[in-house]
């Protein structure tokens, strides 16, 4: 089955237009000059993994797509509107469209696993108790977790706060995922699991998807397309296939998983 | 050098004072225009109980203590004046219109303060308030105003409470154990103590709730990453609290005595 998916992954098409694209955007904290001119922009109904190495500002990027932060300079734009200078009433209504999976899941530690799912859905729509508790059920099955329902985010292993996390990324069925890090933490078999879920709400949602990941497997798993950002720019832009031939030292050092000289020098 | 780091270091305080008054601004805005919301009232009822049940106890002890060395305090004196039939008009007065304002304000800032920019400052750098931003709801909406508005009703209330138990334990003192006959104790401490010196002491209170709240949701707020952070934050709002405090029971102190006189004159209470 999991040919058959890749294949179909492969043939759907984007049309056309770009869901978010940022234009020559630029931040800097204090003296860190993170990124510096980034141009990019993600087709609608693909999914596109951003590589990099631990501190390269790929976090910093997904924030920028739902302004939770603002850029120096340049433009951030969704469906072709301006995310950086939209009011914030308006928004609302694109941030709802998002689902945001953060590095370290972000639940809320003072509610339990239900209304951290429930969350969104309580906050923007009317819907009666148990048609959200059905909801709930379902996303949290959809991550394999159904049942935990009462637990607190304390009571439960990383992995699974983070596969909560993404229950209620995904719970008002957004059209655009930004994962940071889905797979960091989980053992193979899961990490595969969340894989193939990225892949089904994508074949079957047409969910656009940008994955932030380390994680080679799921690199050659879920992406249409992959980029690094690496020194504030990115350095390689192509698909998982290209990668693996590409000839460029810092896109080699990272598929290959191994330290160059100058990191070696060190030890 | 030097001059160029303290332009910087007043720039960056202008800058964080301006930041401070947005803050707040933002919060009276979503205070006012979220008033018609039941869910917002049920994101309020957790904020008071949690606030009442942690500062309850303390303030009790707190005033009572404060209200019997007041009176061990001030009986020889004004007994060897002639005056210890008068003891509580200065107990009471100096209870309503500054001790009990001030210490319960000390003792909410310690006990819920902390808790509050500590519970906020956790959620800062754990990326919740920017889950909770990204998800589309407003953090102000969502976490200060019920946090604020428990502390702004809240801290009046538990200065009247600290108010009754340091008025009742001094006047046990005074009159069980110093002897002074009952009835002009309370004729004296019923003549001298007026609505006016109530009001003095509940527009303090309200002040005090008011810069609690702020200052500990504010510092909460912009707390910097790491356990660290979070612990600095703590530290920083308990003492900018505790300072802002004295200083503005300063002024209202000032202020409300120079209205007083205008007002109605000097009135001698012994
Ligand atoms: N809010 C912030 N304030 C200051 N520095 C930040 C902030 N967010 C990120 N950084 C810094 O920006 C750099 C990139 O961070 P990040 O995007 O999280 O890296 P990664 O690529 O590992 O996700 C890091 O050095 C980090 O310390
Ligand atoms: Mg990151």
């Amino acid at each position: 089955m999991s040919q058959k998916s890749a294949q179909q992954k492969k043939t759907a098409n984007g049309n056309g237009a770009p869901i978010v694209e940022l234009r020559n955007v630029s931040k800097r904290f204090g003296r860190l000059h993170v990124l510096r001119g980034v141009n990019i922009s993600f087709e609608r109904g693909k999914t596109t993994v951003i590589i990099g190495a631990s501190g390269a500002g790929k976090s910093v990027i997904l924030k920028h797509i739902v302004r939770l932060l603002m850029p120096d300079d340049g433009e951030v734009l969704c469906n072709g509107q301006r995310i950086d200078t939209m009011s914030d009433r308006d928004l609302v209504s694109i941030r709802m469209r998002f689902g945001f999976l953060f590095q370290m899941g972000a639940l809320f530690d003072s509610l339990t696993v239900a209304e951290n799912v429930a969350f969104p859905i309580v906050e923007h729509t009317r819907r009666s108790r148990s048609d959200i508790a059905k909801t709930v059920a379902q996303k949290l099955a959809m991550v394999g977790l159904d049942g935990l329902q009462g637990k607190k985010p304390a009571q439960l292993s990383g992995g699974q706060r983070k596969r909560v996390a993404l229950a209620r990324a995904i719970s008002l069925e957004p059209e655009i995922i930004l994962y940071d890090e889905p797979t960091t933490g989980l053992d193979p078999i899961r990490s595969d699991i969340i894989n193939e879920l990225i892949i089904k709400l994508q074949r079957e949602l047409n969910v656009t998807s940008i994955v932030v990941t380390h994680d080679m497997a799921s690199v050659r798993r879920v992406g249409d397309r992959v980029v690094m950002l690496h020194e504030g720019h990115f350095v390689f832009d192509g698909t998982p296939a290209e990668m693996e031939s590409c000839s460029t030292p810092t896109v080699r050092q990272f598929v290959e998983g191994r330290a160059g000289g100058e990191q070696l020098a060190g030890i | 050098m030097i001059i160029t780091s303290i332009g910087r270091k007043t720039l960056g305080s202008v800058e964080a004072f301006g930041r401070f008054w947005s803050f707040g601004l933002r919060t009276m805005r979503w205070m006012f225009t979220g008033l018609f919301r039941w869910r917002n009232w049920q994101l309020l009822m957790p904020q008071l109980y949690e606030v009442g049940n942690r500062s309850l106890p303390v303030i009790a002890i707190t005033g009572t203590f404060v209200g019997m060395v007041l009176a061990v305090q001030a009986y020889d004196q004004l007994n060897a004046a002639g005056f210890a039939n008068r003891m509580g008009v200065l107990l009471n007065l100096t209870l309503v219109q500054e001790l009990g304002p001030v210490l319960a304000a000390v003792m909410l800032a310690g006990r819920v303060g902390g808790a509050l920019t500590a519970e906020l400052g956790t959620m800062n750098v754990t990326e919740q308030i920017d889950a909770l931003r990204a998800m589309g709801s407003d953090p102000i909406r969502h976490l200060v105003v019920p946090r604020f508005l428990a502390c702004l009703i809240l801290c009046p209330i538990l200065t009247l409470f600290a108010d009754f138990c340091g008025s009742m334990a001094g006047s046990w003192i005074a009159v069980s154990l110093k002897d002074i006959p009952y009835e002009p104790y309370s004729y004296y401490t019923m003549d001298a103590v007026t609505k006016w010196d109530l009001g003095v002491g509940f527009i303090k209170s309200v002040v005090f709730g008011w810069v609690i709240g702020m200052v500990a949701c504010y510092k909460g707020f912009t707390c910097r990453a790491g356990a660290e952070g979070v612990g600095r934050a703590c530290t920083e709002a308990f003492v900018a609290i505790f300072i802002t405090i004295l200083i503005v029971d300063f002024f209202i102190s000032s202020f409300s005595a120079g209205l007083y006189k205008v007002l109605y004159g000097f009135k001698s209470l012994v």
